[in-house]
């Protein structure tokens, strides 16, 4: 079944199915938890050990949706082992014991348990516990489009003048995004003024802030990355171990999702900078790239993310055609704030699966965007950068440290794992301006759920992974109008391509920007879209909203080429305005 | 004895054991999830609870022998289990003796942890006794749980 549960087959029976995990020393426990388990229709697997537990949960990532265990246990503490499964997988986590004293639960809730159950559990008991799955998937979602939201918010709002500093407004979209809006509506409520928090964290997430936070994680290592680790690493005053933790959780999230984006990612089509109307539609380009973003670069920005999938997609894909157009068309569609999209699904909430494990050295960063110019994409910081202000030089992205050059300026929020590193990589593509960077990605406004689009904003960088983010792990000049390298600029090149077929997950990192994008959309970096259209301040029209990307498509696949007919201006009104130039 | 008859006997042990305080409600909980699947569940799950549990019990008595230099940390902990896994089918004595014992532990009542242990082995050995009796007559009776 599907990951995300809500999308997956077993849905419609739900909670019939729900595949549980149960943790217990305890023979004579394991065996009734198991029947009774078995007796509300669940799936039922059982582990005697705590070490057994987390090899089953990471070796089948997604194939648990909830796990029960016992809080005293030989080999691991019951605690430890909570924690671990809610960082590095991100499921919900019932303890039990038949201890009930008041301190003992108030640990297990501290830790991150969703529920405390007391032995004997009665059966009434166990057949509510999918309750905490529905919970969790429903924030899972709502955090992502708070990301999201924040990121396409910031594309919008901030005209061009933020992007040019390759400075993601952070913090302050978010309070936008929480509407969850469709990108346009977002438009009109920008309010810029508005800095609230989204409400899970006080801390704004800012470009430079995430790029810290990625920094310290890859130095860490994916696999051994711990809150604390993370903070003690990135050394910022007043940042709080629960700030990390959350945006832990939300990065492991966005990684997923770029991850299961990829698969869409086709790198090739996508954005092939096709020769847009970008000269003029240059503007329009900034717009549309920048929910395709990104054209290699965003990948490096975009979706930097590290290694993990990060979509990185292709920046690159641009082959520049000459006019840059980069189609971003492309899975912008997801105007999955440019960020890399991970998405897969947005629905995903959990993506506990996130696979971190590649490094997305942004393949795609080395997007040489700078090459750019010509080709375009390399620049276009599609990546996922949507807000990036396209500075004209191009810098290549270089994803490959590792996001850490997500130019993704919008980033604000990259607590969600989209975190299309705009900034400052994607400033360097403007120097598409030649290139038509204007291709108005098409995103065609199909807002369709993202995941029919699977071009996630392809500017977004999605870390695709099914775009061959490689990218370009070395600089790979992005102007390589490869389209492989248009992936991994995140950008949602992949999207582009992918939208064809994959429309469903933008893996590219971008993730479809339907649904969740509404906010997030497109935050691609800002920076990248801009980039070469010349535009500096091309705004990317905040995201692309999904429902510009989704007719990309087809288009796009010529390797993202953000055909600039196919971009639907009315769609991308928002984009226009500060856009186009 | 006819079926009938044996069934009243089920019956009547079943009623005393719970009367007498050895079982509590969880064993009935027990038997309502037993069912065609698999019927002998409740038995299963009481003879994996005498397999795993002579397992603690050594390791409850090697750890006394050690006095004076008891460690109550790893007899508490040895006890916490043990309580835990009799609570699984409603050994209710059992489990109160546990709980004594653990209370003496938390004094460091080495003569009253002594005491409890002893106490504990006994009603530990007399339920095992009682349900293989138990098993033997529903089996006979050919029925499996309450009627």
């Amino acid at each position: 079944m599907m990951e995300n549960g809500f999308s997956s087959p077993r849905n419609d029976s739900f909670p019939a199915g729900l595949r549980v995990l149960v943790v217990d020393d305890d023979p004579t426990w394991l065996k009734i938890l198991e029947k009774m388990l078995k007796k509300c229709s669940y799936e039922v697997t059982t582990c005697g050990l705590a070490r057994d537990a987390l090899n089953l949960l990471r070796e089948r990532k997604g194939g648990y949706d909830i796990v029960i265990s016992d809080v005293y246990m030989p080999d691991m503490d019951g605690f430890k082992l909570l924690e671990l499964v809610g960082l590095e997988m991100d499921l919900p986590v019932i303890m039990m014991s038949v201890d009930g004293e008041t301190s003992r639960v108030m640990k297990g809730v501290q830790h991150g348990a969703c529920d405390y159950l007391l032995k004997p559990i009665r059966m009434k008991e166990l057949r509510n516990i999918w309750q905490h799955v529905f919970r969790k998937k429903i924030h899972e979602v709502r955090d992502i489009e708070i990301l999201e939201g924040n990121e396409s918010f910031q594309m919008t709002r901030n005209g061009s003048d933020q992007y040019e500093d390759g400075h993601f407004l952070c913090g302050e979209d978010l309070t936008l995004i929480k509407k969850r809006k469709d990108i346009e509506s977002k438009h009109d409520e920008k309010d810029i003024g508005d800095n609230t928090s989204t409400k899970k964290a006080r801390v704004v997430w800012s470009v430079e802030l995430h790029q810290k936070f990625v920094k310290a994680v890859n130095q860490i290592g994916f696999d051994k990355v711990g809150p604390k680790k993370i903070l003690d690493l990135m050394n910022v005053p007043r940042l709080t171990r629960e700030n990390v933790a959350s945006h832990l959780q939300k990065y492991r999230l966005y990684l997923s999702r770029l991850q299961k984006g990829n698969d869409f990612n086709n790198p090739d089509g996508m954005v092939k900078q096709s020769d847009s109307p970008l000269s003029d539609s240059a503007g329009s380009f900034g717009s549309q790239n920048s929910i395709n973003l990104q054209p290699t670069d965003v990948s490096n920005g975009c979706y930097g993310f590290s290694g993990s999938s990060l979509v990185l997609q292709n920046v690159d894909p641009r082959s520049h055609d000459g006019d840059r157009k980069i189609l971003v068309t492309t899975p912008v569609a997801e105007p999955k704030r440019g960020l890399t999209v991970d998405a897969p699904n947005p629905r995903k909430p959990r993506i506990s699966q996130m696979e971190f494990g590649h490094p997305i050295a942004p393949p795609r960063s080395e997007v040489n965007f700078a090459t750019f110019d010509s080709s375009f994409p390399s620049k276009y910081p599609w990546c996922g950068i949507p807000g990036i202000p396209l500075k004209q030089e191009h810098n290549p992205l270089h994803l490959n440290d590792g996001f850490s050059h997500l130019p993704m300026p919008r980033q604000k929020q990259l607590t969600r794992a989209d975190y299309p590193q705009p900034a400052p990589a994607i400033s360097s593509a403007p120097s598409l301006t030649e290139r038509e960077i204007g291709c108005p990605v098409k995103i065609k406004p199909s807002r369709n759920d993202y995941s029919s689009n699977a071009c996630h904003v392809s500017s977004t960088a999605s870390a695709v992974d099914s775009i061959p983010l490689q990218t370009k792990t070395n600089s790979t000049n992005h102007q390589v109008s490869s389209t492989s390298s248009m992936e991994n600029q995140g950008l949602n090149m992949n999207c582009l391509t992918g939208v064809e077929s994959s429309r469903k997950n933008i893996n590219l990192g971008m993730p479809p920007f339907a649904p969740l994008d509404k906010d997030l959309q497109v935050c691609f970096v800002p920076g990248d879209y801009y980039m070469n259209l010349g535009l500096q301040n091309i705004e990317v029209p905040e995201y692309f909203d999904p429902s510009l990307l989704t007719d990309v498509p087809i288009h796009l696949n010529d390797g993202l080429r953000f055909d600039y007919e196919f971009y639907d201006p009315t769609e991308y009104s928002l984009i226009d305005q500060s856009l186009f130039i | 004895m006819d079926r009938k008859q044996l069934q009243h006997q089920v019956a009547s042990v079943r009623k005393s054991l719970f009367d007498q305080g050895y079982l509590d409600d969880q064993f009935n909980r027990l038997e309502d999830l037993q069912d065609e699947t698999n019927p002998s569940f409740v038995e299963e799950v009481v003879t994996l609870f005498y397999s795993d549990s002579a397992r603690f019990i050594q390791n409850i008595e090697q750890a006394m022998i050690k006095k004076p230099n008891i460690d109550f940390g790893k007899l508490d902990d040895y006890m916490h289990q043990l309580k835990g896994s009799s609570s699984s089918f409603g050994a209710k004595k059992v489990k109160n003796e546990c709980s004594q014992f653990r209370e003496c532990c938390s004094a460091r009542n080495i003569e009253g942890c002594i005491k409890a242990f002893q106490q504990l082995k006994q009603e530990h050995a007399t339920l095992r006794r009682k349900l293989e009796t138990y098993f033997q007559l529903v089996k006979q009776a050919g029925i499996a749980g309450r009627t």
